[in-house]
């Protein structure tokens, strides 16, 4: 049975998430996180980064994750099943349809509607990941805590390294890596 | 006799297809670091370039197709190409070659990950990792919320601002915002094209 509810939830995944990278992101914390609970928020955001160090999409990583977790090899194969069902569903009967339907106006004008929607919805998961990075679990206090402090400004440098010289992500996520082992070290 | 040997080269050669249908895929997500928007330039490389099965022009429509059907952009992409070059077994070939690598190594890392997550020094660097991840997800979506700014579309402002407001403090179910801007996507295109049409015919 928690093969078939894996499945189950991981086709949600794959059915509402709409163009790729970070679509999965909204899905998986809504149904995996907070309605299902099968992961909390803090083994969401290390799914997230591992998997930017690892290859492989997103919303296939946090399904063979949560798939392991829950019911060993099997569920990973069920939950990654169930995240591949839609596109093979959809996508092939698109295949079919592909020469014919491809420059229809109302098929463009769904997918313009949808852009914006989804990068809010992208805009909104995200939100929760920073605010986790930036006050851990605990809802934020006055004043900011030591910690508080350096986890903004990491954010912040970060980000201005993204934007300045476009590194790939790896190299941000790796540094704050090497960030936390030395403030480890320090602080002890 | 002759025949008979016809048809089995024939099927040889398929197997050959089959295989390397499924190589091609499994190597190219296997190596592939960072998600979609890097294996499909990359799958462009092998198919258009290395093996010249698809042309040019196909293949970024079936990129614009895998961007905006459900699911990653990357299984969408294989499941395209594979059936285009070998029908539906093709297509399945290749998204089993897409989802195994993922698959076997974060099965691997979850164990891994069970034995390290109580090591605090693990931990720190989890924390600071975390911090980092945050920090590419910012300037994805600042990127992401530039592009549909520039375009000055105020439909489209007016979507974007208008679902983030109503999934960050009105919980509203992310199904119903999906439907919501398709339909209001598709009313616009369907107005717009009305009105050209009056326009058309004065």
């Amino acid at each position: 049975m928690i093969l078939l509810e894996l499945i189950w939830a991981f086709f949600q995944v794959g059915l509402f998430s709409i163009g790729g990278g970070y679509a999965a992101l909204p899905q998986i914390q809504n149904i995996v996180v907070e309605k299902l609970g099968w992961l909390t928020p803090l083994e969401f955001a290390d799914v997230l980064t591992i998997s930017q160090m690892t290859p492989g999409p997103i919303a296939l990583n946090a399904a063979t994750f949560v798939g392991t977790k829950i019911a060993g090899l099997p569920g990973a194969f069920a939950a990654t099943l169930g995240c591949v069902l839609p596109s093979i569903i959809i996508v092939l009967a698109l295949a079919f349809f592909y020469s014919r339907y491809r420059n229809l106006k109302g098929v463009k004008g769904v997918l313009n509607g949808l852009r914006p929607a989804v990068v809010a919805m992208i805009s909104v998961a995200s939100l929760a990941v920073l605010l986790l990075a930036l006050f851990s679990d605990a809802p934020p206090t006055m004043p900011l805590t030591a910690e508080n402090i350096i986890a903004f400004v990491m954010v912040a440098v970060g980000f201005l390294v993204l934007r300045i010289f476009k590194p790939d992500p790896i190299f941000i996520i790796a540094a704050g890596g090497g960030v936390g082992v030395l403030a480890y070290y320090l602080v002890k | 006799m002759e025949r008979v040997i016809v048809i089995e080269k024939i099927i040889e050669k398929d197997a050959k297809l089959y295989l390397k249908l499924f190589t091609s895929t499994f190597t190219l997500s296997a190596f592939t670091l960072g998600g979609g928007y890097v294996i499909v330039p990359l799958m462009r490389k092998k198919f258009v370039q290395e093996l010249g099965w698809i042309e040019e022009k196909e293949m970024l429509d079936y990129v614009a197709l895998a961007q905006s059907t459900p699911g990653p952009i990357a299984v969408n992409t294989s499941i395209l190409v594979g059936f285009r070059i070998a029908g539906v077994l093709g297509a399945l070939l290749t998204v089993l070659g897409t989802v195994l690598p993922p698959l076997i190594i974060i099965s691997l890392v979850f164990f891994l990950y069970d034995a390290f997550s109580s090591n605090a020094v693990v931990n720190a660097a989890l924390l600071g990792m975390r911090i980092g991840v945050a920090a590419v997800l910012l300037d994805v979506v600042v990127r992401m919320i530039w592009l549909i700014v520039k375009e000055k579309n105020l439909l489209s402002i007016f979507i974007l601002l208008a679902s983030f407001v109503a999934l960050q403090f009105f919980n509203v179910s992310i199904v119903l915002i999906i439907a919501l801007a398709a339909l209001i996507g598709a009313a616009e295109t369907l107005i717009k094209s009305q009105r050209e049409r009056g326009q058309g015919s004065k």
